[in-house]
């Protein structure tokens, strides 16, 4: 099962390590992973990674990330209830007899293009990870020089923050698991 | 107040209360050296950097302060790794200061670097690289307040030599903040008056134990509750000494080495109730077995040990000192200590019933001393008020099923990751913050070889430590397990090359004693324990002795080996069992 994990962390260096060593200690590989300051507070940064892992070992990965002294929150997203978001640059063949089509194209999937040689240009996209999957498989045939994409970036939908302090005690939280 | 980081970091440390650093010198922490050597913070110098990181440990769990010890960077780092870890597993409170190279060479592969922050990330509470003066007191503020705070730990504190070297104008601050670390103490009410509501369901109650106890001093309250209710008693082995063993409720140690009855009693009771203990598989043996009839109740500081290994049903995260003081209240409020009596008179009868029908034992000898027999005497015979530590192995297992653990912190022993050679350093750091008190280092000969070099630093700082060897002449838990689950295939075990044990103390300036027959054994005790000094007692013991009962990796512990079975008797272990033990 994929499961998205929101963390709250301490911008400070080491921080990164701490959290990827705890997963690559039990042995869960990172499907994709962001890391960037919150605008909020600049002291604060925010992670989000998507790994593959069954709920029991999730769970004792979600304590264990919370028992870490620079995570200030862990948030496990739960399917449907986030809104979530790639972006994806990628750079195609498209000489100028093409690039009428190109943006033709690039329409479908909002996606712009941002920078154009005489064989080539750019285009950038953002959506979901299947969108985002949709959108490169459908510019293969121009022949793919390059793809960038990002990992994925998550909200929770509703009135509360994704990773604010904890205001459920953790029996509570146990009580729901048991 | 503006100062070099040496100053800053000695300055930080007595605040801290310091009186004691366990180390060893080396290149970069020159500069910090160079200002010890007037300032009023005593400093043990050790004979091997291990020795130091199993001394801070000794210290702390004798006293409950937190141990500081003091190494170099590169190998001094380094060698100091299965100190912590060791701490790290039995939740252990002390602060590890490393030197690292200067700040412009980190990463340049300079002489004696090592990356000691990226080894210990994931074998330390948490650790720091300082990188300006300015952090230090700061850093050793926090520092000290992560590893003795929620479930302690080590903490490492790297620093560089130029950072020992800089100005710096710095603030002490009065305590740590740390938004991100608040560990929970008081634990939720509603779970604990749901637990004390368990206990009048329950007919066939057991109290299991471990280092929780001893590190919150829960020691009282625990005695309360089991009294109160008339619960019996189990303990891991580092819970030892927080239930006094000659009181009549306790039932020892269980799991793969535990009593029958305790073992029995936990299998077939319908309410465990765990307090500061997590489920050890050397405690629970086939975890699907363990306990499988019983409601559980798990009382934890660390919110991640409940629910690692075992179902919980009611979980309550907190303080054991804390929650067995709002426990006792919410018991008291529910029935009295005769109802208890009578809720629990028929599980405590069967229980009286297993404790005679098998209790713990071992056949005397005429011609050869046994090992069992030394620990009973030295329990007998050992102030009330002793420190005993112990390596690893059969006489780890005998000392915590045969030597009679009243008090808390009178037993200190590598339970978790179960380090040779920690015995006697840990004892010598005991003897250190209890110089008036006795303390007593049983380890086998195996083991004691590991940190032998210690020695010299209990004959340097006058620390009359008594060290008995449980001499076998091989490693003799190796060769239980091969004897029982290798076909005999006695494979690397022959310690019978060895140093004479009474000479080698004597090259070292300690007084040596050896008992190899019966008749000489209460003689070299009483010798061992009278003497002023330093003792190494070499008790030379029965060869092929195994500890009993034994639980089989992988075996439910009702399956336990008696000892008196034949041999085809023995059960034989399923295959790949012995995989995961």
């Amino acid at each position: 099962m994929k499961t998205t994990v929101s963390l709250l962390v301490e911008n400070k260096f080491g921080v990164l390590c701490r959290v990827a060593g705890l997963l690559s200690g039990r042995g869960f590989n990172i499907d994709s992973l962001n890391v960037t300051p919150s605008t909020l507070d600049p002291s604060v940064s925010r992670m989000t990674i998507v790994v593959e892992a069954n709920e029991n070992a999730m769970e004792q990965v979600t304590k264990q990330l919370n028992k870490l002294i620079d995570v200030i929150k862990v948030t496990t997203i739960e399917n449907g209830e986030f809104v979530d978001r790639e972006m994806a640059l990628i750079k195609i063949r498209a000489n100028p007899q093409k690039r009428a089509e190109v943006l033709r194209e690039a329409e479908i999937f909002r996606a712009k293009v941002v920078d154009a040689t005489p064989d080539t240009c750019i285009l950038e996209a953002t959506g979901d990870e299947g969108k985002i999957n949709a959108f490169i498989e459908f510019f293969k045939h121009y022949g793919l020089v390059d793809v960038a994409r990002t990992g994925r970036i998550a909200l929770s939908r509703g009135g509360g923050k994704t990773a604010k302090k904890a205001s459920k005690t953790p029996e509570d939280e146990l009580k729901k698991a048991v | 107040m503006k100062a070099k980081g040496s100053v800053l970091l000695a300055e930080s440390l007595m605040r801290e209360g310091v009186e004691v650093i366990f180390g060893y010198p080396g290149g970069v922490v020159l500069p910090f050296y160079d200002y010890l050597y007037d300032s009023p913070l005593k400093h043990i110098l050790v004979r091997h950097k291990q020795g130091a990181a199993h001394m801070a440990d000794g210290y702390a769990r004798a006293s409950g302060r937190v141990g500081v010890c003091l190494v170099t960077s590169g190998p001094g780092a380094t060698n100091t790794i299965t100190g912590i870890v060791t701490a790290n597993m039995d939740s252990v409170p002390m602060v590890i200061i490393t030197g690292q190279v200067p700040r412009a060479m980190i990463g340049n592969d300079a002489f004696q670097e090592a990356d000691i922050v990226g080894m210990t990330r994931v074998c330390t509470k948490y650790n720091f690289l300082v990188k300006d003066p300015s952090e230090i007191p700061q850093t050793i503020k926090e520092a000290f307040y992560i590893a003795s705070t929620g479930r302690p730990g080590p903490v490492l504190v790297d620093i560089p030599k130029d950072v020992f070297l800089t100005e710096a104008q710095a603030h002490f601050p009065e305590r740590a903040h740390i938004r991100s670390y608040r560990p929970s103490y008081e634990g939720h009410q509603g779970q604990i008056k749901e637990a004390a509501k368990a206990f009048l369901k329950a007919r066939k109650p057991v109290l299991y134990t471990g280092g929780g106890i001893i590190i919150s001093g829960a020691n009282e309250e625990l005695k309360k509750l089991a009294e109160h209710t008339h619960i019996p008693v189990t303990n891991t082995l580092l819970g030892l000494g927080g239930f006094p063993s000659d009181h009549p409720q306790f039932l020892g140690m269980l799991g793969m080495h535990g009593t029958w009855y305790a073992n029995y009693a936990v299998a077939e009771s319908d309410l465990l109730i765990a307090v500061g203990a997590r489920f050890d598989d050397r405690a629970t043996g086939k975890i699907d077995e363990f306990a499988r009839h019983a409601k559980i109740i798990h009382i934890d500081i660390d919110p991640s040990c409940i629910q690692k290994n075992i179902k919980v049903d009611i979980p309550v995260v907190g303080d054991a000192k804390y929650i067995l003081t709002r426990l006792n209240e919410e018991v008291r409020k529910l029935a009295s200590s005769e109802h208890f009596a009578s809720l629990y008179h028929a599980w405590n009868q069967q229980i009286g019933e297993w404790r005679e029908s098998h209790p713990l034992s071992y056949e005397m000898d005429d011609e050869l001393i046994k090992p069992q027999w030394v620990i009973e005497e030295l329990s007998r015979h050992a102030a009330g008020d002793s420190i005993i530590t112990t390596d690893v192995g059969q006489h780890q297992m005998w000392t915590a099923q045969f030597f009679k653990f009243r008090n808390p912190r009178t037993l200190l022993t590598s339970g978790g990751l179960g380090t040779m050679g920690y015995g006697f350093p840990a004892a010598l750091g005991a003897q250190v913050a209890f110089p008036d008190r006795s303390v007593v280092a049983i380890v086998g000969d195996g083991s004691f070889q590991m940190n032998i070099q210690e020695l010299s630093t209990a004959v340097q700082y006058h620390l009359p430590v008594k060290v008995v060897i449980i001499n076998n002449l091989n490693l003799g838990m190796v060769r239980q397990w091969q004897e029982f689950f290798y076909n005999k295939r006695y494979s690397a075990i022959d310690l019978t090359v060895c140093p004479d044990y009474v000479k080698l103390a004597e090259a070292y300036g300690v007084k040596g004693l050896r008992a190899s027959r019966p008749s000489e054994m209460m003689d070299v005790l009483q010798e061992t324990l009278n003497h002023d000094g330093p003792v190494v007692a070499d008790f030379v013991v029965s060869y092929d002795e195994n500890v009993f009962p034994m639980v089989g990796p992988g075996r439910a512990n009702k399956e336990m080996i008696l000892g008196n079975e034949k041999r085809e008797e023995i059960p034989s272990i399923p295959a790949g069992a012995a995989m995961n033990s």
